[in-house]
């Protein structure tokens, strides 16, 4: 995702922070001296993501280097270090797919190839409605439900090649989705229940019931 | 205070001085790629590591602080398999193509790679490479070389002032380029070349020109503006092959403007090789010396003295101007001109015309007022001085003038004389700033008294230093800044008009020539001078070693030689005195300055009286004390300038350079001066048209 990739694609040709975003980066300018804005460059970069499909232009990036007075070289060096910066155009969905051993001892290969038949595209690539991106990542730490990928903000945990087409059915939909474990797996308690501690777990499952009730 | 011992030496340093450099005060050689003496630390290299006893890990010594009773080891068996380490690491990803790459002989990796590293490489998989940078037209890029030093960046953010480089994208994938591949443009861009501790930015002009041990290095002196930069030539043969910075803390520190390094090119091209003289049909024809002379003698003979004129242009040394001034003593000559670009401040008086604050002296200013100069482009280190003063202590600056490309900020109190009888009156808001700044200064540019009303301007502004306490017991903030390299010896030897005695300046002189008054102008080494305006019948004497404009209105030309040729003295503009060697030959017949109007005198019958350099050296002491003392800068007792018409007018002070890369023949003969024109600043010219 270095510079020269960047030029390649079609750029906007401006950006401006919307109001709402205006007034958080007024909170965020807040944190900091005044004399030290440049410390704000990685929240204003998610906010420009945020607002901008999923993806920081060059222009926002200008923008930022304006608002935090600082040389618009520091603020390409931020979003080139960090991978979570996306440079260029993404789907509306961005797949992080967690290839890492944990998950791959449990079958991230299927749910990469799940991913890549059903969407028909490679990992790397978007699909041509322009829902769907797929990428491989490291680690997420969400290795107890192994195998695991990321949505945009959320994690999909316990996936199998089955429920893993499924779940981009539902988002391609957008209805009925199921963030975190997709087998009703609470938290990360062991997948057939819990096996020593049994008292103490019936205890703690009625409560966490009732929690969700509570909700 | 400290106390340490480093491979079994005892040092006592500074609290605050690393590791690294309390080893250097012992004469410990610690090799590193990222550290630089001027740049601030990075640690990123790892190569002068250093064992201390106790610590748990080895420590990068540029960035480990000297503690009390610290026992260090720099060349134990732990280090040197760590250094050994560093090395194999640093070069899995440098190509081994050192025959072919310009930095080979003088190499930090080659170097230090033969010295600390490892005799094979174990390392199996593809090398990675990365795509090349276009920096413009000065520095070469090799980026599959780079070592990630950083040093490059540092430098752009520190010392250039240009915050276009930065470290990319993370880990096998990190690469130094700049913002979405644009092009650097500063002024000091050539000294990235010698940050670089490798291959990767190379000089584009001297790309596969040399090698480093064929060169003959020459110390000597730069002409290309009035900071008097230390330089060093190299040299193959007669031809000089590329011009690097010499260290001198007190003036370029070791940096170089780009004029300076790459305007040497331009010493091949259109030399004056032979005299000319020109024949009854108007042309100019190749003589020999002898021809020449007695051409001159005999026009000089029937000539009264108060019609001939003398100017001396931006590029000579004092010895030829004092041979001039001697010859134009003999001829009886009131009317000597070194103000060759028509400015009008007062020559007379030492303090009036120097430097005073002196370049390093710019560093301690708190207030820095900037009247109609852009010291970025006229005096392009002194500029990096007000830039590390900004940077360091975030020193104010104001400008008076036209708005400048700078890259500091700076105030703009008002656009010409009027704005300084302002503030003198007490009339303007930002009085109160200069009242209370403890050591303000200010710079005076060409473009303040490059006009009719230059003297009042000159007068006007020591009025206001005076006004602003710029002038104390040990702080003398009253400054002009030159931009030729020979007009400070000039002054300081008097090659003024001779008012006693009616002698006219370059605006006299030249109307003289028009109506008719003027029979001869000897003009040594200036160009621009309004040519076109000389009547038909002065007879001009254009002795310089260009065919530029100066030879081409000349009646007759003598050839002589260009700096890196001749042994001579400059002053810079804070009148220090500074000594430059000769590195080449002359081209072709061309003669040494002072030899040439040593021989005219011979011709005229009246020898001057001296036959060599240290009798001329002698001649210029008697004519000014300075002389006696090389290297040093002499504070002018404080004497202000009064005009006796102090009515200025209102027209706003115009910038008096228009292009950076072309303002002498040096510079105008060059290839690579003209391929930076094209690439800054007709680019910038278009710019600034397309955005109105």
């Amino acid at each position: 995702m270095g510079s020269v990739a960047i030029k390649k694609i079609e750029q906007p040709k401006s950006f401006k922070f919307s109001k709402a975003n205006l007034d958080k980066i007024e909170k965020i300018l807040a944190k900091y001296p005044s004399n030290q804005k440049a410390s704000a460059v990685m929240p204003l970069l998610d906010l420009v993501q945020r607002q901008h499909q999923n993806w920081i232009p060059e222009v926002a990036m200008e923008e930022i280097a304006r608002i935090l007075e600082m040389p618009r070289i520091k603020v390409f060096e931020v979003a080139t270090f960090y991978t979570m910066y996306n440079l260029k155009p993404v789907g509306e969905y961005l797949i992080q797919l967690c290839t890492t051993t944990p998950c791959w001892l449990c079958g991230s290969a299927d749910i990469v190839k799940a991913c890549e038949d059903h969407l028909g595209i490679k990992v790397g690539e978007t699909s041509k409605d322009g829902k769907f991106t797929l990428v491989e990542v490291e680690c997420l730490g969400a290795c107890v439900n192994a195998p695991m990928i990321q949505v945009n903000d959320d994690y999909y945990e316990d996936l199998t090649a089955e429920n893993m087409i499924e779940l981009l059915e539902h988002l391609k939909t957008g209805d009925d989705i199921t963030v975190g474990s997709q087998t009703g797996r609470t938290g990360s308690c062991a997948e057939a229940g819990p096996t020593t501690l049994e008292s103490h777990a019936k205890k703690a499952k009625i409560k966490m019931a009732e929690i969700e009730e509570d909700k | 205070m400290p106390k340490l011992t480093i491979d079994d030496m005892e040092v006592t340093v500074e609290a605050g001085t690393s590791l690294l450099q309390a080893a250097e005060q012992l004469g410990i050689e610690v090799p590193r790629f990222c550290y630089h003496d001027r740049l601030s630390v990075a640690g990123n290299c790892r190569m002068c590591l250093m064992e201390v006893e106790g610590a748990p890990k080895l420590a990068a010594s540029c960035t480990a602080p000297c503690g009390e009773d610290m026992k260090v080891h720099t060349k134990s068996e732990k280090v040197k398999t760590a250094q050994k380490g560093v090395m194999e690491m640093m070069l899995i990803n440098h190509p081994l193509d050192c025959p072919i790459c310009d930095q080979g002989g003088e190499c930090d990796l080659q170097d230090q790679s033969v010295a600390y590293g490892f005799d094979r490489s174990r390392f199996l998989d593809n090398k990675r490479s990365v795509k090349n940078k276009d920096l413009g037209p000065l520095v070469k890029t090799t980026m599959t070389r780079c070592i990630h030093c950083t040093r490059c960046v540092r430098f752009g953010e520190e010392v250039a002032g240009i915050e276009e480089l930065g470290v990319l994208n993370r880990g096998e994938h990190l690469e130094i380029g700049t913002y979405v591949e644009q092009m650097i443009t500063s002024e000091l861009s050539g000294n990235l070349v010698d940050v670089c501790p490798v291959g990767a930015l190379t000089s584009k002009p001297y790309a596969f020109k040399a090698r480093p041990w064929e060169l003959t290095k020459t110390e000597t002196i730069d002409v290309m503006d009035a900071v008097g930069s230390n330089i060093r030539v190299d040299s193959r043969g007669n031809e000089v092959l590329r011009v690097l910075p010499r260290l001198h803390e007190d003036v370029n520190e070791e940096w170089i403007s780009d004029k300076t390094r790459h305007a040497c090119d331009g010493l091949k091209m259109g030399r004056l090789d032979k005299p000319y003289l020109k024949n009854s049909k108007g042309k100019l024809k190749p003589v020999s010396w002898n021809d020449a002379f007695e051409a001159i003698s005999a026009k000089i003979k029937v000539t009264d003295g108060s019609k001939i004129a003398a100017v001396v242009g931006d590029l000579c040394d004092c010895e030829s101007i004092m041979a001039l001034k001697d010859v134009m003593h003999l001829l009886g000559s009131p009317h000597l001109e070194c103000r060759s670009d028509g400015s009008k401040f007062n020559p007379y008086i030492p303090s009036g015309y120097n430097f005073n604050t002196s370049i390093a002296g710019v560093e301690d200013a708190d207030l820095i007022i900037l009247i109609g100069t852009n010291p970025r482009l006229e005096a392009a280190m002194l500029n990096a001085r007000i830039y590390k003063n900004w940077r360091d202590n975030k020193v104010k600056v104001a400008v008076i003038g036209s708005h400048i490309d700078v890259n500091y900020p700076y105030v703009h109190l008002g656009t010409g004389s009027e704005t300084l009888q302002d503030l003198i009156a007490g009339k303007h808001d930002f009085d109160e700033t200069l009242k209370n700044a403890k050591k303000p200064m200010l710079i005076l540019g060409t473009g303040a008294t490059m006009r009719n009303d230059g003297l009042a301007v000159h007068a006007l502004a020591c009025e206001f230093a005076e006004h602003y306490n710029m002038i104390q017991d040990d702080w003398n903030g009253f400054n002009l800044l030159h931009m030729s390299a020979s007009r400070m010896g000039a002054l300081a030897l008097g090659f003024t008009p001779k008012l006693e005695n009616g002698g006219h300046d370059l605006d006299g002189i030249v109307k003289a020539s028009s109506k008719g008054n003027l029979d001869i102008l000897y003009v040594m080494g200036a160009d621009d001078l309004p040519f076109d305006k000389l009547g038909d019948d002065t007879f001009v004497i254009y002795q310089g070693h260009h065919g530029d404009k100066g030879a081409a209105h000349a009646d007759v030309v003598l050839p002589s030689v260009a700096y890196t040729e001749k042994n001579a003295t400059y002053i810079n503009t804070e009148g220090r005195v500074q000594i430059a060697r000769k590195a080449t030959f002359p081209v072709g017949d061309a003669k040494e300055d002072w030899t040439i109007l040593r021989s005219l005198s011979a011709y005229l019958g009246r020898p001057l009286p001296y036959d060599n350099l240290l009798e001329l050296r002698e001649r210029m002491v008697q004519e000014n004390d300075l002389f006696n003392h090389v290297d040093e800068v002499i504070a002018q007792p404080w004497n202000k300038v009064i005009a006796s018409d102090i009515s200025v007018n209102k027209v706003p002070f115009k910038l008096p350079m228009a292009d950076f890369y072309q303002t002498n023949v040096i510079c105008r003969a060059s290839g690579t001066m003209q391929e930076c024109t094209d690439a800054f600043f007709s680019a910038n010219i278009k710019k600034r048209r397309v955005n109105g």
